[in-house]
């Protein structure tokens, strides 16, 4: 059977393997790995089959822990079996992997090898991971390039199968998971005659089965535990000769000849680097250069790191080297060395000591390079060469990164390029919306496919979720690429978002005569003026060809709306002559049938008619001769920011965070709150603008902003003296807070996503023109610099007294300060209002448990956070342990401050006389149960702290001044405390619900918000146990076969935790009041918030509708179980909705996730919606029924 | 007595049919019409432009967020099965044609020519026995005078009878400005039969929100005059077949439009409120009040009260248009 060339990245080939060699998958979805089992779960869908003519059995579990216990379940019951995890996720699986090895069993564990949380999360790629795992047991293989990562991935299976040693095959997260590569396909004849049946029966047989009993796990005792655990010797002493047998058997079937530690370079070179991964790929390319430059260089490839043969590592290793840099990426704090380092060290030494080294002893040295998918370039790869050269090599050296505190960096000159320069390279830079990754990833493909060329794409996203800027880097040639690394000399620019010329120097990369291509509505007459005079610099320095597209005029009018995908590919492949522009066409044609065909022909003609039509549209610029612009790209922050924010946040926003030395990071993972404020994105559009004339003045406008761009406030008239000509400003209608007050709504436009929320959740409309409301959507330009100023004087307008207003109400709340401000989540996203308004709420005495996530994500990703602090300098302290832990990180949060409380509260009786016995009285009896207690007892506490203060000064007695001290560093913690636990449904519903079970068992005062969007949204609409039947996700294609699980009802379940369910789009009163009863408290609380999410399909701008729908068809039911209320001989429960106003399905229709599968499995769909319809009605007759018991029902 | 008829060519047991409306979404409901006695089905309209939105719809929010973020590269699995046209339409065509014997006639809305003549040809394939185009044009445009209006009917009926061997209705609007002279010209342009007329839905107010809604009534008695005058003046003087439809609810409605001329009538409101079996009780009691005014068959009535046959037919003209309001007057 031929082999076909096919264009994938590392995931789906590991995948593609993957599932052709396995009966059983069981997973869960981790960054970079959760695409190999969407693979694998589509098709499973599709019916496609395995080598064996089976479909593979694939389930989500709800951990990774869960995963891999399912796997040794499947494999212990003789099933071939596999997963796909990385970092956090491979951690889980720890225990698991050591049974799996210790019961000799064999399964091949593919990793996309991803860093793990240490001072911050970072889901790109390093060694940490698959490091973590060394003592399993368990062989470690890895993949350098997409095509090893296929070719591996069956060689591991075929030696597992034969060494009976479990294997992890992994490859470098992103830059080899992400990575598209035109690759050789293997075909299920090859996987046939690589996998020997006669082991996959033996691996059977050993399955456990009652028809022939035994008994595997037993308890042992220190009389045998440790002889049992010698058996295993001779399987990994053998495992590496059966691994370099079954690359020599794949050589042979498909002439790629691989060894298990690979020597490549001049025969007779002294200088030999070690390393593994993708980055060999760089160091290949690199020596192949300085070779032909005449210097004595080599590297070896590590392939198997496990089980590590001494042996075939000595004999690869050329007889001349005389000094070895080995390479890792990772990093073993306080180790004598990074672990491949390690390895090699006692590699020469053992081998030394036995007498067998072919060669004198050699100088070793390490060094770290990669962590989190740092850059590892030739330039790079040169310096180590050149470190390499020196009599005293440093060792323990770092390269990639200026360490200027132990100054273990090697300099590097990033000028020196070793690029093939018949090989085509093009950055785009897109907006995650437009298309741009997707139209690039088509491009690869048709040349991929289309020609004899080689080619490479890689893409890079910035980590805000609305308004991203994503860049593609693409690489085509004649000649094999082993570019492991991004694009810095580029022939070919493109700028699909005129925005960016004001916030990023593209052209800086350019390289002498490169074209660019810019999308902008400018004509060819214009244009020139509209470029920034860097950009002008450039195009005439460089001698560039400049060439523009109208693509979003050619999209609207072709009715494609904002996706400029067809338009921009049809550009580039006009520009670039990459293929003859006939057959371009031609091809980009073919792709989208191929592409859209099943989504309709309307797609499809649509498509056909933007690409017709951008030819036509296409036009070359003449560069003028002189810089004629006086402007340039604008400042990443405003130049009076503090320090920290113009010298390490300001740098990370425009792009230069890879300069920052060490010096200037925080040691610990600390980092200042309130920085979003800088970073003025300026994404929207449209904005909203108020109009005071129509506005009730109700609020809900600011209330619904997921980004905290509208605030309002009310303040008096005099202050209005100093404001800007264009402030706006009305009487303040209401009286309760006094006389002749002013009012304003004021939008941050800089800041604003231009989602348009707002505008749907306005309730006053315009009598006279009904489509206007009290705040309409304008275009964002023409209001940026009058906005500005009136947002800078409305911030300088004083806040009110948080004591006197009625907090538990929609209006009054938005009257205090968010301290959650223009986070990174999308554009309209259901969860930010609510986590908003518990930093409005209890903001200033807050400490927050995130769990990994979306939260997790717009709330502390860099460069910038939007977790912010009040003008007194209180704000929430925030952090994120884990995924599955939060619940149990708040708890521990609750169990300090409540220790700290009573340690000060004995100080306080302890040192009564001399504090006085009033004031110690009062503190010790503040109840602090509203807003007026909190500042009384806040105003104690700096009385309490004077007086500390002076009697530490004056008292000559030790032991009273170490209490007084001690007093002191307590005293905060007699200020009452918020602990919020934060998380969506995959961390409350799934992986965290035994930690979050556990602390709402615990009765401590702690609430718990989980943001449910019924799936997981941050790693890509995977299925949870929040997603209700008949709903569409990832591992539920045929719509979810099970109702969504009621978690609401489990707590309930305790009788003393207070649980709420609400929806803010559906009733706000409710909203508020629940969370302010759930604070008040005094124990555990749970609410549950309905947070629309893009996972749903739906228009985010309205969704409060969606919200409004789910609610009245009762599907989202609101109530709040309030355990207080028993106390006072009345019933907890209170149902706040009324639903089956509507049929679940008119809800549920309004909704993609569920439509879709009336058009994929109408039948299906059918049968779950009456199934989805019993559930939304019996559920919803349940609480009724509740409501109207007696109060002891669950007494 | 006798109460066959024939429409489109085909042979049916009664001259009652359920018109097009929401009740034949499912099979179990066709069926259920076919035991209540109708004597064919016409299915509910499928819809262009609702496909189109659908499937724009359906691509755009699957993957309107795609390739934005470096954690989710897509948010949805992929639709391996999506059925982005009228497939499912289609499907209750051919369902409904093997749980029942009668007659299944399905209606189309088209958006383009292309579209009627592609979606026409599907339902054919599907098994349909006729079609019914449900040819719907609201002129809001100011710059399309009636003609062009009345030219695009005509050119959609002929090319849907080029490509089609089944029978082919046409479901008219009533607001031509010469009736006559439009059915005429679709008679010539090949329509096998006319239902008179399509009842559009008209917009509401809602004070409270103020906003502009939908606001589906059913229709009522009253509305089957405008139908009953037009198959009176047209029968007898044009070849296609006449269908009346609006407003049908008891015996006596199906009688009148049988008199006036009509070779089925329509229901669909009365269904919706009664439920099908209404069906059987209009039929028991039309053979009822044949039996008492002595008519052995349908075709013994049909036309009798057209304005070819009645006496004065000025009747339906103007004249009597004034007779009322001075009737009034007395």
């Amino acid at each position: 059977m031929e082999r076909k060339k096919v264009t994938i990245d590392g995931n789906e080939a590991a995948g593609y393997v993957a599932y052709h060699t396995n009966e059983v998958i069981a997973i869960y979805p981790i960054t970079p790995s959760s695409n190999m089992a969407e693979w694998c779960d589509q098709w499973a869908a599709e019916g496609k089959k395995n080598i064996w003519g089976i479909t593979p059995s694939i389930s989500e579990l709800q951990s990774e822990g869960g995963a891999s216990g399912s796997v040794h379940g499947a494999l212990q019951t003789g099933s071939l079996t596999t997963t796909f995890t990385a970092s956090q996720g491979l951690l889980l699986m720890i225990p698991n992997m050591f049974k799996i090895a210790g019961e000799l069993t064999s399964t091949v564990f593919h990793v996309s090898a991803r860093s793990i949380a240490a001072a911050a999360l970072s889901i790109f790629g390093d060694h940490s991971d698959v490091m973590a795992t060394r003592s399993t047991g368990w062989a470690l293989l890895s993949s350098n390039s997409v095509q090893e990562v296929m070719d591996f991935a069956l060689i591991a299976q075929a030696a597992t199968l034969e060494a009976r040693v479990p294997f992890i095959h992994f490859f470098d997260g992103f830059r080899t998971s992400h990575e598209v590569a035109k690759i050789e396909q293997l075909t299920p004849d090859d996987m046939k005659k690589m996998i020997d049946q006669r082991l996959v029966l033996e691996h059977r047989k050993r399955g456990l089965n009652p028809e022939a009993p035994v008994i595997r796990g037993t308890a042992q005792n220190p009389d045998v535990y440790f002889q049992g655990r010698e058996t295993v010797n001779p399987f990994y002493n053998v495992c590496p000769d059966i691994v370099q047998k079954q690359m020599d058997k794949f050589g042979e079937l498909t002439g790629r000849k691989y060894k298990i530690f690979e020597y490549f370079g001049a025969p007779d070179a002294e200088r030999v680097t070690v390393v593994m991964g993708s980055g060999a790929e760089a160091v290949e390319e690199t020596v192949e250069h300085l070779i032909a430059k005449g210097e004595k260089v080599g590297m070896l490839k590590v392939r198997l790191y496990r089980p590590f043969s001494i042996k075939h590592f000595i004999a690869e290793l050329p007889t001349t080297v005389k000094v070895l840099g080995v390479l890792d990426r990772t990093k073993e704090p306080g180790a004598s060395g990074e672990p491949l380092y390690m390895d090699i060290v006692t590699a020469i030494s053992e081998t030394f000591n036995e007498g067998n080294l072919p060669f004198a002893y050699p100088k070793i040295v390490g060094g770290r390079y990669g962590l989190s998918s740092k850059e590892f370039t030739p330039a790079m790869i040169k310096a180590v060469y050149d470190e390499l050269k020196k009599d005293k090599p440093k060792n323990h050296f770092t390269i990639g990164i200026k360490e200027d505190v132990t100054n273990t960096s090697l300099e590097f000159d990033a000028s020196f390029s070793v690029e093939n320069p018949d090989t085509f390279k093009g950055k785009f830079y897109g907006l995650g919306a437009d298309g741009t990754v997707g139209a690039n990833k088509n491009s690869i493909k048709i040349i991929g496919e289309g020609t004899d060329f080689f080619a490479q794409g890689y893409f890079v996203y910035d980590s805000k979720k609305s308004g991203s800027m994503t860049t593609s880097h693409l690489r085509f040639g004649p000649k094999e690429i082993k570019s492991s690394y991004l694009i810095n000399r580029a022939n070919f620019v493109a700028c699909h978002q005129t925005v960016f010329l004001e916030t990023t120097d593209m052209l800086r990369d350019a390289v002498e005569g490169a074209s660019f291509l810019l999308n902008t509505a400018a004509s060819k007459e214009e244009v020139w003026d509209t470029l920034p005079e860097n950009v002008q610099r450039t195009l005439i320095d460089k001698k560039m060809k400049f060439y523009i597209i109208d693509a979003y005029k050619v999209a609207n009018e072709t009715g494609m709306g904002g996706r400029i995908n067809s338009v921009m590919q049809t550009c580039f492949f006009a520009i670039s002559k990459i293929l003859p522009r006939e057959k371009a066409i031609e091809m980009i044609k073919y792709a989208i049938k191929k592409t859209y065909g099943s989504k309709g022909e309307k797609i499809v003609q649509m498509n056909f008619e933007a690409v017709d039509r951008t030819i036509e549209n296409l036009f070359e610029v003449a560069v003028p001769d002189a810089v004629t612009s006086t402007f340039n790209i604008r400042d990443a922050v405003p130049s009076n920011s503090p320090e920290f924010i113009k010298n390490v946040t300001g740098k990370i926003i425009a792009g230069f965070g890879d300069d920052l030395p060490v010096s200037l990071m925080p040691i610990d993972g600390t980092f200042p709150t309130g920085t979003t404020k800088y970073e003025k994105r300026n994404i929207a559009l449209e904005v909203p603008v108020w109009d005071g004339d129509v506005c009730i003045q109700c609020n809900k406008c600011a209330l619904i902003c997921p980004h905290a761009a509208i605030r309002a406030k009310i303040y008096d008239k005099s202050v209005l003296d100093t404001a800007p000509e264009t402030f706006k400003s009305m009487p303040f209608k209401a009286k309760e807070h006094g006389e002749g007050l002013m009012y304003t709504i004021q939008v941050a436009v800089e800041d604003c996503t231009g989602c348009g929320l707002c505008v749907e959740f306005c309730p006053a409309k315009n009598k006279r023109e009904v489509r206007f409301k009290a705040i309409n959507m304008q275009p964002q330009v023409p209001l940026r610099e009058t906005e500005r100023v009136n947002w800078d004087f409305f911030l300088d307008l004083p806040e009110w007294d948080r004591t006197e207003l009625k907090v538990n109400t929609v209006k009054d709340s938005q009257f205090l300060e968010p301290l959650f401000e223009f986070s990174g989540a999308c554009s309209g996203c259901g969860e930010t209002p609510y986590v908003k308004l518990v930093s409005q709420l209890y903001g200033d005495r807050a400490v927050i448990a995130n769990a990994t996530g979306c939260s997790s994500i717009y709330g502390g990703n860099l460069p910038t956070t939007p977790w912010s602090k009040n003008k007194d300098g209180r704000g929430p302290a925030w952090s994120n342990s884990l995924f599955e832990d939060n619940a149990e990180f708040g708890f521990g949060f609750k169990l300090s401050i409540d220790q700290f409380n009573e340690q000060a509260r004995i100080l306080i009786v302890k040192l009564g006389d001399k504090i006085g016995d009033r004031l110690a009285f009062d503190i010790l009896n503040a109840e602090q149960k509203n807003e007026a207690d909190i500042r009384d007892q806040r105003l104690r506490i700096e009385e309490l702290k004077v007086k500390l203060t002076e009697i530490e000064n004056s008292s000559k007695d030790e032991d009273v001044k170490f209490d007084v001290i001690n007093l002191l560093s307590l005293v905060d913690y007699l200020v009452k405390k918020s602990v919020w636990i934060m998380g969506g449904d995959g961390w409350a519903y799934d992986i965290g619900f035994g930690g979050l079970d556990h602390v709402l068992a615990s009765g401590k005062n702690v609430n718990i918000l989980v943001l449910d969007t019924e799936v997981y949204s941050n790693t890509g609409g995977q299925m949870s146990k929040s997603t209700p039947r008949a709903a569409v996700a990832k591992f539920a294609a045929g719509g979810k076969p099970a109702a969504k699980k009621d978690l609401a009802l489990m707590a309930m379940s305790y009788g003393n935790v207070y649980v709420a369910k609400i929806a803010m789009g559906a009733n706000d009163a409710h909203t508020v009041k629940a969370i302010v009863e759930a604070e008040a408290y005094d124990g555990p609380s749970l609410i549950i918030a309905y947070s629309h999410c893009i996972a749903h399909g739906i228009d985010m701008g309205i969704a409060t509708r969606n919200q409004k729908a789910a609610v009245d068809s009762g599907h989202w039911q609101l109530f709040r179980y309030n355990p207080d209320l028993v106390a006072e001989g009345k019933n907890p429960f209170s149902l706040d909705s009324k639903g089956l106003k509507i049929p679940f399905k008119d809800y549920a229709y309004l909704e993609t996730r569920y439509k879709m599968l009336t058009k994929s499995h109408p039948e299906a769909a059918a049968k779950l919606m009456v199934e989805a319809q019993d559930d939304v009605t019996k559920k919803f007759k349940m609480y009724e029924n509740m409501a109207n018991s007696s109060p002891n029902i669950n007494q | 007595m006798d109460l066959t008829t024939t429409y489109l060519g085909m042979k049916l047991k009664n001259p009652v049919v359920p018109s097009a409306g929401p009740i034949s979404q499912e099979v179990s409901s066709i069926k259920a019409l076919e035991d209540a006695g109708a004597a064919a089905v016409v299915l509910y309209s499928l819809f262009e432009e609702q496909i189109e939105k659908e499937s724009l719809a359906n691509h755009y929010y699957t993957t309107a967020h795609n390739e934005s973020f470096a954690e989710a590269t897509s948010y949805f699995p992929e639709q391996i099965e999506y059925k982005a046209g009228p497939e499912e339409y289609l499907e209750l065509i051919r369902k409904a044609k093997e749980a029942t014997d009668i007659p299944i006639i399905a209606s189309l809305n088209g958006k383009s020519l292309g579209g009627w003549v592609k979606y026409a040809h599907n339902m054919e394939e599907a098994g349909a026995d006729a079609l019914e185009l449900n040819i719907y044009k609201l002129a809001t445009d100011f710059n399309t005078d009636g003609r062009e209006i009345e030219q695009l009917y005509i050119d959609i009926v002929k090319e849907v009878k080029k490509n089609v061997k089944i029978p082919v209705a046409i479901k008219l609007s009533p607001f031509f400005s010469s009736t006559a002279w439009m059915a005429d010209q679709l008679d010539k342009a090949g329509a096998d039969g006319l239902v008179l007329f399509n009842r559009f839905y008209q917009p509401d107010i809602d004070l409270d929100n103020l906003e502009v809604v939908p606001n589906v009534l059913l229709s009522t008695p009253m509305a089957m005059r405008l139908p009953l005058r037009w198959i009176g003046i047209l029968y007898g003087r044009i070849d296609c077949d006449l269908a009346a439809t609006s407003g049908i609810y008891s015996e006596k409605d199906v009688i009148k439009m049988l008199m006036v001329g009509a070779k089925v009538t329509q229901m669909m409101s009365s269904i919706l409120k009664f439920g099908p079996n209404h069906i059987a009780d209009v039929i028991s009691k039309m053979k009822f009040w044949m039996e008492a005014n002595e008519y052995n068959s349908v075709d013994d009535m049909r036309g009798s009260m057209s304005y070819m046959n009645v006496g004065d037919p000025s009747q339906y003209e103007r004249a009597n248009y004034m007779k009322v309001i001075s009737s009034v007057k007395l």
